[in-house]
């Protein structure tokens, strides 16, 4: 792409790339992120595309960021009429080309069907996961070919940082990101415009400003699917930033294991340069800044600002001790505002409509929109964007399609590893930072596990201490032994070895980690433990005093059984059961034999009657 | 000057001190493993921890790291304070509990060994405060020594537990070490650290056996004093 040399010159490129854009024109989308990269979706795009070329037809083909429902990809949308496909296949391709996109005929078995009504929804915006969502930042991910700024462009893409730039000044627009109320999305939940300020206000050159994307909690995938989507809107969002606070470079810091993240990062970063939107003087102003990538080898400790600096600067990602605040010494001990990816592609969202109506989605204390990534339990798995202030109901039941199997819900984990799991009894808690952490969880980056009635609570606090144990960057003694000892004593619960009093411990010595550690990643690190035992410790109490696993999960303290009731004698659990534990004859009740069950669950899976008991 | 208050004492300490110092030349105790005046700070042991309170927050911070503010106010002894203290001996109890210096400073604290937490027959006494790893860097400048891997696994070390071609033998991992982890062995003209046997200079005066030939080797390259006039003893200088 030619420079751009200033916001004219911007607005004309703009409107040119409209001007030749015909709305009416065929084109179909297919979202190309990670999921639906793993449904194989590259290989539809292909076929479309070949298909297309065998019927000589002028169609576009767009492989777009991440459209949120991975549960039903591959997804495709035939445009103009928006028609939406799930579950996509290779064999579907001709169909779609020679009956949708020639004639306009829909293919049922392709929509949507809403389990509820039993009935097919031809738009994505009318399909039950979509329709409450407010996808006020990943709504472009649908049509943009993260690899082309021209997509970015046509959709009005780099307006934001032209108004900054030109209309606004710096001050300007510190102060209208701290009207719009934005609060990090990392985790923190810290406000970014008084950050901002704090950094613009701080002495020492260079300035940076750092996109955190180093996203590790188990299960959430947002920023990655942001930064492969729509990388452009983080790099604009940069962009404003260090014009806001007077920086001169700027760093992404992302994991090596997203590696269409970095790929699309760096061709965004490299068009960008190139039309003049980044680097020297950018859109003809004074103003320059340059942005790098840096790989992260995988640690979740370097999500924790302290680490992620020393991580850029070339050595072992651990924290050191914040009683000078990153915005005076940061990054090489230089003033230094770090955020997350999606607190800054939200930044142009600001800009672009203005503080004041930026502020009217939102709750009282938390602005604007969160993107959750649903998994877990849940039949409709994917990325959803709602406002804050949500209730965890709307988010399960209606876009989440609630429990596969109709199996009951037990509870829900926000936060990630730092985060804690929520009861059924606060299922109508409204979404945002202050009322999550008021029960004693928190944001986090936005991941949420749903866990149904066979999750045990116990087994899931042992899971993420686990995760915090091996990923406890070992500096301080809180963290390194104090998290260890308490993963120990869980797995002494789960193993059916607990002893009277483990509770307390637990709780004591959470207290002191949490008080003790150097970093939020130890002084956060009981909030799973703490959580589980304050909304489910008759659970703990079952397995240390009773010596059972209610939920049927930890196999040291639990037996599987057949109910002669219920089994019809089909033979599925004798064919699945990988020790032979399983017996009988064809026809009639078959029987367990537990010594030799390893509690695999693999006859619980495959019986359709539900004729196995575990106890 | 800044002016605070530590367990109800009005202190008066510079500018850039820390809570640390500033309590001790007040006479107020806090005990510490991982600081030590030869090296730069890590806060990894988190024994030294003490409650402050700005405005009507309080918190809990290192006090070998967090420096005096005009009207702060800390407590050294609170029951949080305390309680942070406690566990961190429990835990390093477990993770070192053939450490003579703990045992001690867990007995004069009033601190039990925690009966839960089965005790570690795998660290040594190395409680990962990383004085040596500092010395080794700030003081000798050689960094012959590293932190490896992480979590419970860190351990301090050569790189990949192989010879080190870069140690000079001179033991100030061993003179900074709080509990007497690192092992040095001299006998005759050889000394062993770090699994690599070192050759001793004997003094030309009077024939003792005093440094390793590395460590004269190192300091005549870098102070550019000729090795021969280093080949004394000090005690003979």
């Amino acid at each position: 792409m030619k420079k751009i040399s200033n916001a004219q010159a911007l607005r004309r490129v703009q409107d040119d790339l409209r001007h030749n854009y015909d709305p009416n024109k065929k084109l179909v989308t297919i979202c190309a992120g990670t999921g639906c990269r793993g449904y194989g979706c590259i290989k539809v795009k292909e076929e479309l595309e070949a298909e297309i070329a065998r019927q000589k037809m002028d169609v576009e083909v767009r492989a777009t960021g991440c459209f949120g429902f991975c549960e039903k990809g591959p997804l495709v949308v035939v445009h103009p009429e928006k028609i939406f496909y799930q579950q996509v296949k290779i064999k579907d391709v001709p169909d779609i080309i020679s009956k949708t996109v020639a004639t306009g005929e829909v293919l049922e078995k392709l929509l949507y069907r809403d389990p509820q009504s039993n009935e097919t929804v031809m738009r994505e915006e009318d399909v039950p996961f979509y329709k409450k969502q407010h996808r006020l930042v990943f709504g472009s991910n649908g049509m943009i070919d993260p690899t082309r700024i021209e997509d970015y462009l046509i959709i009005g893409g780099y307006s934001a940082l032209a108004k900054a730039l030109t209309e606004m000044t710096p001050e300007g627009v510190v102060s209208e990101v701290k009207k719009a109320g934005l609060r990090g999305r990392g985790g923190g939940g810290f406000l970014a415009g008084n950050k901002w300020e704090s950094c613009r206000r701080a002495h020492g050159e260079p300035k940076y400003v750092i996109g955190n994307g180093d996203e590790g909690d188990p299960g959430a995938y947002m920023d990655r699917s942001l930064m492969e989507g729509n990388p452009h809107s983080v790099i604009e969002g940069m962009i404003i930033g260090a014009y806001a606070i007077g920086a001169s470079e700027g760093y992404i810091y992302v994991r090596n294991e997203y590696p269409l993240a970095v790929l699309h990062l760096t061709m965004a970063i490299a068009s960008a340069k190139e039309a003049g939107l980044l680097g020297k003087n950018i859109l003809g102003t004074n103003f320059s800044f340059d942005i790098h990538i840096n790989k992260g080898g995988g640690a979740f400790v370097c999500g924790e600002s302290s680490a992620l600096f020393a991580s850029i600067e070339g050595r072992a990602g651990e924290p050191r001790a914040k009683y000078i605040h990153a915005v005076e010494k940061g990054l090489w001990d230089k003033p230094t505002c770090l955020n997350n990816v999606e607190t800054w592609a939200n930044v142009p969202i600001i800009i672009n409509q203005g503080a004041d109506a930026y502020v009217s989605v939102g709750t009282e204390g938390s602005k604007g929109t969160k993107i959750f990534s649903l998994v877990g339990k849940i039949n409709n798995t994917g990325l959803i964007e709602v406002p804050m202030g949500m209730t965890l109901r709307e988010i399960i039941y209606d876009m989440g399609g609630g429990i596969p199997k109709g199996r009951k819900f037990k509870a829900v984990q926000t936060g990630g590893p730092s985060g804690g799991c929520i009861p059924e009894s606060l299922l109508d808690l409204q979404v945002d930072f202050d009322k999550l952490h008021e029960v004693g969880s928190m944001m986090g980056s936005g991941g949420m596990i749903v866990m149904d009635d066979r999750s045990c609570m116990v087994d899931v606090a042992k899971y993420f201490l686990a995760f915090l144990q091996e990923e406890s960057c070992g500096k301080c003694v809180p963290c390194r032994e104090g998290v260890r000892r308490m993963h120990e004593i869980l797995e002494d619960i789960c193993a059916g070895k607990g002893k009277e009093g483990d509770v307390e411990l637990l709780e004591h010595i959470s207290t002191g980690v949490a008080d003790g550690s150097l970093c939020a990643l130890g002084g956060s690190a009981p909030n799973p433990v703490l959580s589980t035992i304050k909304y489910f410790r008759e659970e703990y109490e079952a397995h240390i005093k009773n010596h059972r696993c209610p939920a049927g999960v930890c196999k040291a303290l639990i037996t599987y059984s057949i109910n002669p009731d219920k089994c019809t004698g089909c033979g599925l659990c004798i064919k699945v059961c990988p020790t032979q534990a399983t017996s009988g004859e064809k026809k009639k009740p078959h029987t367990i034999n537990n010594d030799l069950c390893t509690r695999c669950g693999a006859c619980i899976e495959s019986c359709k009657f539900d004729a196995i008991t575990v106890e | 000057m800044v002016n605070l208050i530590i367990d109800g004492k009005n202190v008066t300490a510079k500018k850039d001190t820390m809570v640390l110092e500033a309590a001790r030349s007040a006479g107020v105790d806090i005990p510490t493993l991982c600081a030590h005046e030869a090296v730069s700070r890590a806060g990894s042991c988190r024994l030294c921890v003490v409650e402050i309170k700005k405005g009507n927050r309080t918190r809990i911070v290192t006090s070998c790291l967090y420096p005096v503010e005009e009207g702060l106010i800390v407590h050294t002894n609170t029951e949080r304070v305390l309680n942070v203290r406690r566990l961190v001996l429990e835990l390093l109890l477990a993770r070192c509990p053939r450490s003579e210096v703990l045992q001690n400073l867990a007995k004069e604290l009033g601190v039990d060994p925690q009966p839960r937490f089965l005790p570690d027959t795998d660290k040594g006494k190395c409680i990962l405060c990383r004085s040596c790893v500092r010395v080794c860097e700030e003081v000798v400048g050689v960094s012959a020594i590293g932190m490896s891997a992480r979590g419970s696994h860190k351990t301090v070390g050569t790189p990949f537990k192989e010879t080190s071609s870069v140690c000079i033998g001179c033991g100030a991992c061993v003179y900074v070490c709080p509990t007497g982890h690192i092992v040095m062995q001299s006998s005759g003209d050889k000394r062993k650290i770090w699994k690599r046997t070192f050759k001793m200079q004997t003094c030309e005066k009077c024939g003792k056996y005093f440094a390793p030939v590395d460590q004269l080797k190192y300091i005549s390259k870098k102070t550019g004093v000729p090795y021969t006039e280093l080949a004394v003893c000090t005690e003979c200088r």
